[in-house]
């Protein structure tokens, strides 16, 4: 039954273009141009330092801390943090920017902390379960929603964000756009480029929530309990 | 559990629904607290009438290209190596998963919140394969562990149960020893469910929308519990059903911006969730076998007619939280899994107007669902829509109801003409009215007070009357 990789697609859609009242679409579809574009006007020509602001206004509402830096004083701020969140043992993305940023001494003398490694299979998730703390670096800050955008590959696991405790995300500052539509339309950008989007991108909005018990907030459920964001000042 | 749920008579579960005072008073805050909360962020963002101008073409423009991009779907699922399977019936798609999981010898199955899945009657099946099928949702797992009961809000699912209830249920089932806080009972679900993540062979979850120009899939939820589904298990299976689809990433976003606050007056859930086919080579997480059931189960006859709007729908309940019906009689009553303005117009278009010829009625066709509808169904249009194709169905009506029906129908074709109508009724009524009757009506009233009596229009209208009763019911 598996042999093909899509199955029954004809009977299918010509169902569907028969309803319709037509023949099945072959010919190559334009997107549409929109009558509407509302999501545009949202926080139209802000600076990057306000939308630093309306993102540290919006961390308010969504039961994350935040704070800003500039990268010298990055490992001094990540420190403080851990220590607030209980220390290690502690899980990151391998990503040569940690190194960048000055953060070898904490990450790789300091704490008992772990690099993700492809090599290592499976031992990757044992670790990011057992972790106090996931740190990973944001690709597209949404200042509106307040909101990180993390790319998956190789190196960036997905489970580094959700299975610890707590999770901090280091921001540059140029990341920040005004909201998700950004984020689309950059993704479509990847897309055409290369042909290709990551297989997974995940948008986190602070830490995990539920109000399913008489609709009573309850912060931290299957995700991090606690959340941190880090906007670098001079990135 | 089938779309329908229970075997009791309309009337005897609307009774039931009437008699619990929990899950009325819980209904009423839910409808309340979620209600202002979806307003605060449709203020808040501004311009909303135009965001549901754009939803709306948005959706149009899917639902009358739909072949054209679930093909374009299918042939980047399987681009990025993913299995995908078209399913016309409930069968044909139980079918294909229960073979999946024979094949692949799962035992235990992780799943996120869907809709299609209950739809399908997806979680018997496996069931009968001998698996463990573990929702992951909070209110899912409570319904869940308390013997399978069926949930009563399309987003808060176990929305009629209180925090002691669930204790019971937890101390009962789990071996649960604290309290009734729902901080400890939401960890001690987090404790057990971690470990069924962690070991589980298959993941599954619905849809929220795909991406038809790059073959993802996009989940929206508050948990994070759809992000384990979708990292840890080998194989994933995600069912969709067929018009939850989008052209691109850039359509992608207006829904989910509308969907979230439109479900809960958040400008963004906690975690919203891409994926696109496989893990990729060298990946360690994410599933390495990838199958998406595409499934039809009646959609396709509702494409087309007067009902085809309601495929504009992207499950966020604002209007099940803005309904006066919903409120007093609870999701229970509607007899499927879809309650609400969107169950009473969908459930009989899948299930039949023999199963849910009630629905239809079960409305005040007051249009407070289609005022804040984020993709802009006519709902209590098509409600009414509903009540005329049983009546000429039928066959049974008088030509006098009939007549009677399409003069509302006129009066009640948009919120806007239903309020001035409502407004002056009592007015215009005044030279016809006996007491609170009226026996000799004008114009189309004449045909329906033949035969009989007509309520005169009430000074107060409903909606006033409502609006106030809500405040009163809260000072």
């Amino acid at each position: 039954m598996m042999e093909s990789a899509i199955q029954n697609r004809d009977r299918f859609l010509d169902q569907i273009a028969n309803r319709l009242g037509r023949e099945r679409m072959i010919a190559h579809l334009e997107r549409p141009k929109w009558k509407y574009r509302p999501q545009e006007e949202v926080l139209k020509n802000a600076t990057q330092d306000e939308l630093v602001d309306v993102l540290k206004e919006q961390c308010k509402k969504i039961h994350t801390s935040i704070c800003i830096t500039e990268l010298k004083h990055l490992p001094a701020a990540l420190n403080d943090v851990v220590s607030a969140y209980g220390g290690d043992p502690i899980i990151t993305w391998k990503d040569e920017r940690f190194s960048r940023w000055g953060l070898d001494s904490l990450l790789k003398v300091e704490w008992a902390s772990y690099e993700w490694n492809p090599a290592k299979e499976e031992e990757n998730i044992k670790l990011a379960e057992k972790a106090n703390i996931g740190i990973t670096i944001c690709e597209i800050t949404l200042a509106e929603s307040g909101t990180v955008v993390l790319f998956t590959d190789k190196n960036k696991g997905r489970t580094v964000s959700f299975l610890p405790a707590a999770y901090i995300a280091l921001i540059p500052k140029s990341s920040l756009v005004p909201r998700i539509t950004q984020a689309a339309v950059k993704m479509r950008e990847i897309y055409h480029t290369t042909g290709q989007v990551p297989s997974c991108i995940n948008f986190i909005t602070g830490p995990s929530n539920s109000a399913d018990i008489e609709l009573k907030l309850v912060v931290g459920v299957h995700g991090p309990v606690k959340a941190h964001y880090i906007v670098i000042n001079d990135l | 559990m089938p779309m329908k749920i229970g075997s009791d008579e309309f009337k005897n579960r609307v009774d039931k629904g009437i008699n619990d005072s929990f899950m009325r008073s819980a209904v009423a805050s839910a409808q309340d607290g979620i209600g202002q909360r979806r307003q605060a962020a449709a203020d808040e963002l501004g311009n909303w009438e135009e965001w549901r101008s754009h939803g709306e073409e948005i959706r149009q423009h899917v639902l009358a290209h739909l072949d054209y991009y679930l093909e374009q779907l299918s042939e980047n699922v399987a681009k990025r190596g993913g299995h995908v399977f078209f399913a016309q019936t409930k069968e044909e798609a139980t079918e294909y998963i229960r073979e999946i999981v024979q094949k692949k010898q799962a035992k235990k199955i992780v799943k996120s919140k869907s809709m299609v899945t209950e739809e399908i009657h997806l979680n018997a099946v496996l069931e009968n394969e001998g698996c463990k099928v573990v929702e992951t949702d909070l209110g899912e797992y409570i319904l869940q562990v308390d013997d399978h009961e069926p949930p009563s809000h399309i987003i808060a699912p176990a929305l009629h149960k209180n925090k002691e209830q669930v204790q019971e249920v937890f101390t009962k089932k789990l071996g649960y020893t604290k309290s009734s806080k729902p901080e400890e009972l939401a960890w001690h679900a987090r404790k057990m469910l971690r470990e069924e993540y962690l070991s589980a062979d298959i993941g599954m979850t619905g849809c929220n929308f795909a991406v038809a120009e790059t073959g993802s899939i996009c989940l929206v939820t508050n948990e994070g519990n759809a992000d384990l589904v979708t990292a840890l298990p080998k194989t994933l299976i995600t069912v969709m059903g067929m018009e939850r689809i989008v052209p691109t990433f850039e359509e992608m976003e207006v829904l989910v911006s509308l969907l979230t606050r439109s479900a809960v007056g958040q400008k963004l859930t906690s975690y919203i969730t891409v994926f696109t086919g496989p893990r990729a080579v060298m990946e360690v997480d994410g599933p390495e076998d990838f199958h998406l059931v595409i499934l039809d189960n009646g959609r396709s006859n509702i494409l087309g007619g007067e009902f085809q709007s309601i495929l504009q729908c992207i499950r966020c309940a604002a209007c099940v939280n803005a309904c006066p019906v919903y409120r007093h009689v609870g999701g229970h009553s509607y007899g499927s899994i879809y309650s609400g303005p969107i169950g009473a117009v969908l459930s009989p278009l899948l299930g039949g107007y023999d199963d849910y010829k009630e629905l239809p009625y079960a409305s005040t066709l007051c249009g407070a669902c289609t005022e804040v509808c984020p993709v802009k169904i006519p709902l209590h249009q098509l409600l009414h829509k509903h009540r005329e194709v049983m009546v000429e169905k039928e066959g049974k009506a008088p030509i006098t109801e009939k007549l009677a029906m399409k003069a509302f129908g006129f009066g009640a074709a948009s919120p806007a003409l239903y309020k001035i109508g409502s407004k002056i009724a009592p007015t215009a009524m005044n030279p016809f009215t006996v007491g609170d009757k009226i026996s000799s009506g004008p114009g189309p009233l004449k045909a329906w007070t033949e035969i009989r009596e007509f309520p005169a229009p009430n000074k107060e209208r409903f909606r006033d009357w409502f609006k106030n009763r809500a405040k009163e019911e809260h000072v």
